[in-house]
């Protein structure tokens, strides 16, 4: 019969093979799921993840992942600071918003301003705004030892009717017929966070989304910062004894991730969405809490899960509209992805050993 | 400007691949905002589109994609569509109004759709419905039947078309019934079940006995069922499985032959930009059946009052009115125009309480 063996240690081939394996099996699992629902499994699979690479009109498509991935990349990596520590931030979709009303609410009021501090003014009060909303939990947790998972969560909501009362209000277009919605910031040059090179999708969030990934690996792999964040995660009570000081680590991490999920919503609002709505944040903050898992909390990996996240998304809107597949089935698509990373994860923990059985 | 001009090209490639097969099938296209299966806005959009497929067979192909969110993926969405070969796309939410003018500048040769919009390019147009006229119905028989004096309201967004719904509703409660109080809560959504019952749950807390709603989802009916001896009305369409109670009528927003007409123009290359806002006279908007549960002679009085806004006899937004802070609006016998309806920004006189901002 099937027995499970707990390894000494965790095995290091399957921390890496396990993500593959979980795409793998979601691919077959999803495919059952379409052709149960009367469609091709085959060519749904190949719309989702061949087709927006390799099809027709990739030209668009490829451009377009850069840009869902890098809020994502940008998100989730700062989370992963967190998490390798054990200081977990769930709030980053209010984070997110926060940064793009700060960084937005610089770029409208310069306007018409037409000058090239605009932007970089912009970038500095988006990280600041974000930093600022993760601080709460991280202030309450040091201070009064609430839990960060609850007060980060619960800010989100906060976020949420900030940005509506923002859009309809203070942030409102004067020029929008009592609708509401801030202007465009992509019809205000100095506030538009354009693509660097035309066509391509590059704009300064994918650029700060490289810059982050690149700082986050030297950071974990050669400073000694990283060593605590990761020495605080795996021995917390080894970590104390090497100087590690928990209440600083808090501040770090949080600041750190509220920082750049801030920046994500800044290039976000001046950029593909170009204003603040009142259904302007569409959940970036929790998909990267996925994004971080998939990548294995490795900067590496996160950009790996990153992108193929988007491709999810993305391929999965491109099976909607050509091969008419339900929105929910794309998302429960989605959702296997985790729930069988999570499962394979069980691989990396365990061995699977077969005996048999013994006499009583 | 490369992938403009890439974006074009592609179009323009595209738009000769559509014309040498044009003869046998004309794509249409249309973004949802919520799920096909939501019982309300969706859907009723989503019978549109059968509409479409009916009238026309094979010489039509529609596609659809739905729960698409307002805002940047939008924009994704409709250039996907546009791509794709679609001749003519519906993007049906007002929040897709950004995304739909961005596409439609780098497809010169595909023809766009908006509802409730306001803003339009040679190659967009826009459409609504007068759902203000329905409201007017909907507030009286709201106002004949209610026993507490307190009416609920779940509104959606304040954006005018919201504003307007209040206001034609309340007016039309008041005249029928001087005591009459409304209160409002506001959903922040046009599509979230939970949140509707939630709302529902605290209006009735709240001692109102008749609720209307401005959101998509059936919850608000279900919550009212529950509760029993309260009543509501439909929502961008029937909602009969709520039949005869709590749901006395309702008001069903009818897209299909406007649908069926653009299409047409589209086949035979009449299609031009325009703005469109019918109401009951047109038939874009129907009153649903009222049923039993509401008393033989206010059913003749609310019949008697849609027969008068579809004739055009009668406006429900006729003065005299006064704004909320009580000064002068419209004078006696004096009519609004559309302009200030369309930007409604104001409660009349006697709502209590202020429309967020």
């Amino acid at each position: 019969m099937l027995m499970l063996e707990k390894r000494p240690q965790p095995s290091r081939i399957w921390t890496w093979a396990t993500p593959p394996l979980a795409v793998l099996v979601t691919m077959i699992a999803g495919g059952a799921l379409f052709a149960a629902l009367g469609k091709d499994p085959v060519e749904a699979i190949a719309t989702i993840f061949w087709k927006p690479l390799f099809g027709e009109f990739a030209f668009y498509y490829r451009p377009q992942l850069l840009i869902k991935a890098a809020p994502l990349i940008l998100i989730a990596t700062g989370l992963s600071l967190g998490f390798r520590a054990g200081v977990w931030n769930i709030g980053a979709e209010g984070q997110y918003i926060l940064g793009a009303l700060t960084g937005a609410g610089v770029g409208l009021a310069l306007y018409p301003l037409d000058s090239a501090v605009v932007f970089p003014l912009m970038v500095i009060a988006g990280a600041l705004g974000g930093w600022a909303w993760a601080m709460v939990p991280a202030l309450l947790k040091v201070r009064f030892g609430t839990n960060e998972i609850l007060v980060s969560l619960m800010l989100v909501y906060v976020a949420e009717q900030l940005l509506a009362a923002m859009a309809l209000g203070p942030m409102r277009n004067p020029d929008g017929h009592g609708f509401p919605g801030s202007r465009n910031l992509r019809d205000y040059p100095s506030a538009h966070n354009a693509e660097i090179i035309e066509g391509t999708g590059m704009h300064w969030g994918v650029a700060a989304a490289v810059i982050a990934v690149t700082a986050a690996y030297v950071l974990l792999s050669r400073h000694i910062l990283g060593f605590q964040i990761r020495l605080a995660g795996q021995a917390p009570r080894a970590a104390r004894f090497s100087g590690v000081r928990p209440g600083r680590l808090v501040v770090v991490c949080l600041g750190t991730s509220g920082a750049l999920a801030g920046l994500a919503g800044l290039f976000e609002v001046a950029g593909p969405a170009g204003q603040v709505s009142i259904d302007f944040n569409v959940g970036y903050g929790f998909t990267a809490i996925i994004v971080a898992f998939l990548g294995r909390l490795h900067p590496v990996g996160i950009a790996l899960a990153g992108l193929l996240m988007a491709l999810t998304y993305i391929g999965g809107e491109m099976a909607q509209s050509t091969l008419g597949l339900p929105a929910a089935a794309i998302q429960l698509f989605q959702g296997m992805l985790l729930f069988f990373l999570l499962a394979v994860d069980l691989l990396t923990n365990y061995r699977i050993r077969f005996r048999k059985k013994e006499a009583a | 400007m490369k992938l403009t001009q890439l974006l074009t090209s592609a179009a323009l490639a595209l738009g000769l691949a559509t014309t040498a097969v044009a003869q046998d099938k004309t794509k249409v296209g249309f973004i949802y905002v919520g799920p096909i299966g939501d019982g309300g806005w969706t859907y009723e959009h989503d019978k549109g589109r059968l509409a479409i497929e009916e009238q026309f067979g094979d010489a039509v192909e529609t596609v659809y994609q739905e729960s698409v969110p307002e805002g940047a993926d939008a924009e994704r969405a409709i250039t996907q569509m546009a791509l794709q070969g679609a001749d003519l796309i519906f993007t049906t939410s007002f929040g897709f109004m950004e995304a739909t003018l961005a596409v439609a500048k780098k497809f010169p040769d595909v023809k766009f759709e908006h509802a409730t919009g306001y803003k339009t390019l040679p190659n967009v147009s826009t459409y609504s419905a007068r759902f203000y006229e329905g409201r007017a119905v909907q507030g009286l028989i709201a106002g004949r039947m209610t026993q507490s004096n307190i009416i609920g309201y779940i509104a959606s967004y304040p954006i005018p078309e919201v504003i307007r719904g209040i206001n034609s509703a309340y007016l039309h409660a008041r005249k029928v019934n001087p005591d009459v109080e409304f209160k409002i809560i506001w959903a922040y959504t046009w599509f979230d079940p939970a949140k509707e019952a939630d709302a529902a749950q605290a209006l009735i807390e709240q001692g109102a006995d008749v609720i209307l709603q401005h959101t998509d989802s059936t919850a608000p009916q279900a919550a009212a069922e529950k509760a029993g001896n309260v009543i509501t009305f439909g929502q961008a369409s029937d909602m009969a499985e709520y039949k005869p109670l709590p749901r006395v009528s309702s008001i069903i927003d009818n897209w299909a032959p406007y649908y069926i007409d653009r299409t047409q123009a589209v086949i035979d290359g009449t299609w031009e930009s325009q703005q469109v806002w019918h109401g009951i006279g047109k038939g874009m908007v129907k009153i649903g059946e009222i049923t039993d549960a509401v008393p033989a002679d206010v059913k003749a009085e609310a019949l008697a009052l849609k027969e008068a806004i579809a004739s055009g006899e009668y406006h429900p937004f006729t003065g005299p009115i006064n704004r909320q802070d009580g000064s002068a609006w419209l004078a006696e016998g004096e009519i609004a125009d559309d302009g200030t309806l369309l930007g409604m920004d104001f409660y009349v006189e006697g709502i209590s309480g202020q429309i967020p901002n």
